[in-house]
């Protein structure tokens, strides 16, 4: 059970992301569930580019031809996630900013209904 | 919102040039060690938005002309496609060509990295970084910025 | 505990099932053996220097072996805060 260490890190994020998303009224925490479900999924990717005993990809003056390197490929579309995550938040938080100006209350339970 | 104390202010004027040059020299080396366009852009980012929150919001957009923000933004966009495009015209037909690294008129971009860190090689590759780590620094500090400025009576408005 | 409160219970219980089973399942953190050994991976490795001129394989992964990922990521950037102006454009001035 120890040698899957890090996939269980990335299930217990999702799960802790997951149940702020479901359970939590007030609309801050929802948004900072999503964020928590990324910065999960963002560890998967990296865990998958491991090799048994490797370090990093870049050519140095003491690498030689035997040395093992880490895969990397994972890495560059960890790259691209996390500045996708940031793109994301910002949206959300200029929508919570004006729901708040137009609704007056912050609970999720409350906004959306127009003829009661 | 409004300025923090002179103490704040001070020190924030001191760690604002240091990080800068931190920044740059991330974005600089980025095809030789750890790092390139979107690490050192996400550094610099971070300290303007350190003199964002030293100096009040008010104070920073009195001092920065909105037009310019989004001619720096559309230069890094530029840059960057335009880098692309040019590999369509010399040589070979495909999109993002590294024509730099295979021509004789031009000798500075020219040699190939062995391991000892030279940073005259990989041909097109710290232009890009260049390109792409102004669209960043750009970019961040103006999310942040805008979002500061916009909201500042809301409190008094409701 | 209402019925809305019960189907949510039961659709989270229903996904930690399926996550935790998963994550038991996958092959050994860091081992390779016949069945996923990195061919792509090993031939990007073998030739960075000759091919790019680059020191540093992720740099070279991003901008020059998988340049399409990097223009649609600059992409979005720029939409995310051409957004942002939009929609705040009506609150101050």
């Amino acid at each position: 059970m120890l040698f899957n260490l890090p996939y269980i890190a990335v299930v217990a994020l999702i799960l802790i992301g997951l149940a702020a998303v479901i359970f939590k009224r007030n609309l801050i925490k929802i948004v900072i569930g999503i964020t928590l479900i990324e910065s999960g999924v963002n560890l998967f990717l990296i865990t998958l580019a491991y090799r048994g005993g490797s370090t990093a990809p870049i050519y140095t003056a003491t690498t030689t031809e035997e040395t093992i390197m880490s895969l990397p490929v994972p890495h560059a579309l960890t790259l691209t996630s996390i500045v996708i995550g940031v793109a994301v938040l910002a949206l959300m938080l200029t929508l919570v900013v004006h729901i708040y100006r137009h609704y007056g209350t912050l609970d999720a339970r409350k906004i959306g209904r127009e003829e009661e | 919102m409004s300025g923090m104390s002179r103490i704040v202010k001070t020190m924030a004027s001191i760690t604002f040039p240091l990080t800068m040059i931190y920044g740059l020299y991330i974005i600089a080396h980025g095809h030789l060690t750890s790092g390139g366009g979107f690490q050192g852009g996400a550094v610099v980012a971070s300290s303007c938005a350190l003199i964002l929150v030293a100096y009040g919001s008010v104070w920073t957009m009195g001092k920065i002309k909105e037009k310019s923000l989004s001619v720096f933004e559309s230069l890094g966009a530029i840059g960057f496609i335009g880098l692309a495009f040019f590999g369509l015209i010399f040589g070979a037909n495909y999109f993002f060509n590294n024509f730099l690294l295979k021509q004789d008129i031009i000798p500075f971009f020219n040699a190939v990295g062995t391991g000892a860190s030279n940073i005259n090689t990989a041909g097109i590759i710290p232009l890009m970084n260049f390109a792409v780590g102004l669209k960043v620094i750009v970019g961040l500090f103006t999310i942040v910025l805008v979002m500061a400025y916009a909201t500042t009576k809301l409190k008094g408005e409701k | 505990m209402s019925i809305r409160n019960i189907v949510a219970l039961a659709f989270f219980g229903v996904v930690a099932l399926f996550l935790i089973f998963g994550a038991l399942m996958t092959h050994p953190f860091g081992e390779f053996d016949e069945d996923n050994t990195p061919e792509m991976d090993q031939y990007i490795i073998d030739n960075t220097q000759s091919e790019t001129g680059a020191d540093n394989g992720v740099t070279a992964v991003v901008f020059d072996y998988r340049g399409f990922d990097t223009l649609g990521e600059a992409t979005v950037l720029f939409t995310a805060v051409a957004g942002v102006i939009i929609l705040f454009r009506r609150l101050k001035k």
